[in-house]
């Protein structure tokens, strides 16, 4: 048996057996069984990647069944490997291996465990569908598989309404993004014959150039087709604008944000866009697009994660703005920097949620920073991992000699040289669109370390706390969701607390990740994105382009320099606001606080949203359901039905009198009427 | 000789005289099994008449089953009657109405 296929449908049975047979086998046994085929995943994913790395592997098809066969559609369930398959599976493999391990001390206290991780093994199943899908129907299949877990995952603590609001709210907005998938799905159906996607990208380029008819129109086919593919991939990666739900998604627990919201799922549109890069190449309308789409969605998420106060949102937001950079690296054609980003950003956010994971935890269930302050010496291995995290994201590194970087130094930096070195005019924008996020990344990662782990204890006045002081120890399973509750300024003081560092399940797999938010840059940029060796190792998986590569290596010294600098300007300033003088940030938005409100509100995107769609919507549903339904289906259908059978009732009443004579008088005219007919009409 | 027209005159005029007396008489019960007899007889005549005018006996055949079914009917009826009025104290028409709806 192929190991891809134990790979890909051990969390799959794990996933059946703990959530229906769970009240039976026991939490533990659940876990253990769910625990253990991600584990023995990720101990096969590894040495897949590194034959490929080595350059030992082809890439192949594993086939399992048969399953669509009618007219010239032709689909078979079957698991495709090569380079880029290799990367995703060791991405998602590891991850979720350890959320799983990391979710056995932070749900301990939690009723419903073999429910949380059975649904966490179906996603496992589903994500890697998804990337070894050899089909689009297929990938289709595990888009639509991970939307379900992310769904139930948001919504796994369903007696918070807020925790249901959001969990529909990812769901209907994806929903947008999967029309476009599917379209784009028919139409290269439609244009191609086949869903097959070597069959597809290898047709592509033939396609460069023609039109086709849509909405009344001639357009370029292979334009129409990417860009109805990329609606679905910002669906899913939460872009520019469909980003609303992203954020919100954070009403689930934090190991299903660290594994589904940071670093797999929200992946999956940058992986379809690179395993799709051959057919991107042949539209530069379409590229063009992804580039602008990638670089306002990076702009716009930075500036928000500057001012929100919610631990789990500012993240969430600096997922959302790391998304923009895969997006604008694979817009301007550098799908290994996208990819290689793709990789270290999943060690370093993972691990950034699991340590804010942590934080919440030893902060009984306190999520807003403002509650926080001078945690550095209660949860030291906490603040450490978190540093790392913090210095892998913002990008701390040399490129001198051999060089030496955290993660995301190499990844962000190969991504900010290929946008420059692109040439174009979005690339060139989205360089210094880059550039700019490159600093407020560095301003709000280190604003949150600095909240959280410097300064004054202000623990005080946290409700959660006080319940935690209180002796009401039977914590509540559930985090706060909305950072609206509390002043700007809160009083200082540990009010008595004592945090508490997480159990060694939390600390073991935090730490692992932090080893790779710590060297997966400087082992792997070589083989993503150095233009001599990467395409050894990408070989026809992606569109890599040699020429931009070198391009990119060989950039001016200021553009390789221009980010570092950023980042150093982005500490400063934090530091300064956070450390130095921590009345600063309160006199900024004195003094701009129509700035402030604007970036807070998220740029008023959800108002935005509520006037233009949803009220509307919910109009056209009232008109429909008290006009449509209630006065015209229900009036004249059952309701009427039952109307006109009580007026008939209130007839046949009164004949029932009960007297005999009365009925003798009904059966004399009815005789009448019967001999009548008999005599004059049935002759 | 009496023509046939005369008989079922008669006849009518008896089983009008009969359902009448069904839907008039509110007052009791004996008197809407007299009308039944009367209703019947009237049915007999013409059975009569129309056996006599065809020069067929069946219809007197009929008769006298209709006599005899009348018989056993009044005797039955009378018997309800007695039970009725054991259980209700009266036999007035009006008070018979546990048949409503």
């Amino acid at each position: 048996m192929h190991p891809l296929i134990l790979i890909v449908f051990l969390p799959l049975i794990a996933a059946i057996v703990a959530g229906l047979g769970g009240p039976w086998i026991g939490k533990t046994a659940a876990k253990v069984l769910t625990t253990g085929a991600l584990f023995i995943g990720a101990f096969l994913s590894w040495p897949i990647f590194f034959q490929y790395i080595a350059g030992h592997a082809q890439p192949s098809v594993v086939p399992v069944l048969t399953w669509i066969h009618s007219g010239t559609m032709s689909v078979d369930w079957a698991l495709r490997i090569d380079s880029l398959t290799a990367v995703m599976l060791v991405v998602v493999t590891t991850v979720s291996s350890l959320v799983h391990l990391y979710s056995w001390g932070y749900m301990e206290e939690d009723p419903g465990q073999p429910r949380f991780f059975a649904y966490l093994s179906l996603f496992s199943f589903a994500m890697l569908m998804l990337v070894t899908a050899d089909s689009l129907v297929q990938m289709f299949f595990g888009w639509e598989g991970v939307g379900l877990a992310s769904y139930l995952l948001i919504g796994f603590w369903y007696h918070k309404p807020s925790a249901n609001a959001a969990a529909l709210k990812a769901f209907v907005v994806n929903r947008i993004g999967d029309f476009g998938f599917s379209l784009g799905i028919f139409g290269t159906f439609l244009v191609f014959g086949t869903v097959s996607i070597p069959a597809i990208l290898a047709a592509a380029p033939g396609m460069a150039g023609s039109t086709i008819g849509f909405a009344g129109m001639r357009v370029d086919t292979m334009t129409l087709l990417c860009l109805l593919l990329f609606v679905g991939a910002m669906g899913k990666s939460a872009q520019l604008p469909l980003h609303t739900w992203l954020p919100d998604a954070m009403e689930g627990p934090t190991p299903v944000s660290a594994l589904i919201h940071a670093a797999t799922m929200v992946t999956a549109g940058v992986f379809m866009v690179c395993r799709l890069s051959p057919m991107f190449e042949t539209s530069a309308t379409a590229m063009h697009v992804v580039t602008w789409v990638g670089a306002i969605t990076c702009f716009f998420a930075a500036t928000v994660g500057c001012a929100q106060n919610d631990i789990k949102r500012v993240i969430a937001y600096s997922t959302c703005s790391q998304l923009g950079y895969m997006f604008f690296a694979a817009g301007v054609g550098a799908y290994g920097a996208a990819m290689f980003h793709l990789f270290t950003h999943a060690f370093f956010k993972a691990l950034l949620f699991l340590g804010a994971g942590s934080v919440i935890h030893a902060m009984h269930h306190e999520q807003d920073m403002r509650y926080y302050g001078a945690l550095r010496k209660q949860i030291p291995i906490t603040f450490w991992v978190m540093v790392i995290g913090t210095l892998a994201i913002t990008g701390v590194g040399v490129d001198v000699g051999g060089g030496f970087g955290f993660a995301g130094f190499w990844s962000k930096d190969a991504i900010i040289e290929s946008a420059w070195a692109s040439g174009s005019v979005s690339g060139t924008i989205a360089f210094w669109l880059g550039v700019i996020v490159a600093l407020m990344t560095s301003f709000y990662s280190w604003r949150l370390v600095f909240m959280t782990f410097f300064g004054e204890p202000r623990w005080a006045a946290s409700e959660h706390i006080q319940h935690a002081l209180h002796g009401d120890h039977d914590a509540p399973s559930e985090e706060h969701g909305d950072s609206a509750h509390g002043p700007q300024h809160v009083a200082t003081g540990s009010g008595g607390y004592h945090p508490h560092e997480s159990p060694l399940s939390m600390l073991v797999p935090i730490t692992l990740l932090a080893v790779g938010a710590l060297l997966a840059g400087q082992f792997f940029h070589a083989i993503f994105v150095d233009p001599e060796r990467a395409p050894e190792f990408w070989r026809q998986a992606i569109a890599f382009s040699q020429h931009l590569a070198h391009a990119a290596h060989e950039s001016a010294l200021w553009v390789k320099l221009s980010p570092t600098i950023a980042m150093l300007l982005g500490l400063w300033i934090a530091w300064n606001n956070y450390i130095r003088d921590p009345k600063a940030p309160a006199a900024f938005v004195a003094t701009f606080p129509g700035i402030y409100k604007f970036v807070s509100n998220k740029w008023y995107f959800d108002e935005l949203y509520d006037v233009i769609f949803v009220r509307p919507a919910m109009w056209l549903g009232r008109l429909f359901w008290h006009g449509g339904d209630e006065k015209t289906i229900d009036r004249f259908g059952p309701h009427g039905a039952a109307y006109a059978v009580g007026v008939g009732n209130r007839i046949a009443y009164r004949f029932q009198s009960g007297y005999l004579y009365s009925y003798a008088l009904v059966m004399l005219l009815g005789l009448i009427g019967a001999a009548s007919w008999a005599i004059w009409w049935a002759r | 000789m009496i023509g046939l027209n005369a008989y079922l005159i008669v006849a009518a005029a008896v089983f009008t005289i009969g359902v009448l007396g069904i839907f008039l008489n509110r007052r009791n019960v004996i008197l809407m099994l007299m009308a039944i007899e009367l209703i019947l007889l009237a049915v007999n005549i013409n059975l009569v008449a129309f056996s006599a005018y065809l020069g067929d006996l069946t219809g007197q055949v009929f008769a006298m089953f209709v006599l005899t079914v009348a018989a056993a009917e009044a005797a039955i009826g009378l018997a309800i009657l007695v039970i009725f009025f054991r259980r209700r104290g009266t036999i007035a028409v009006d008070a018979a109405d546990r048949m409503r709806g």
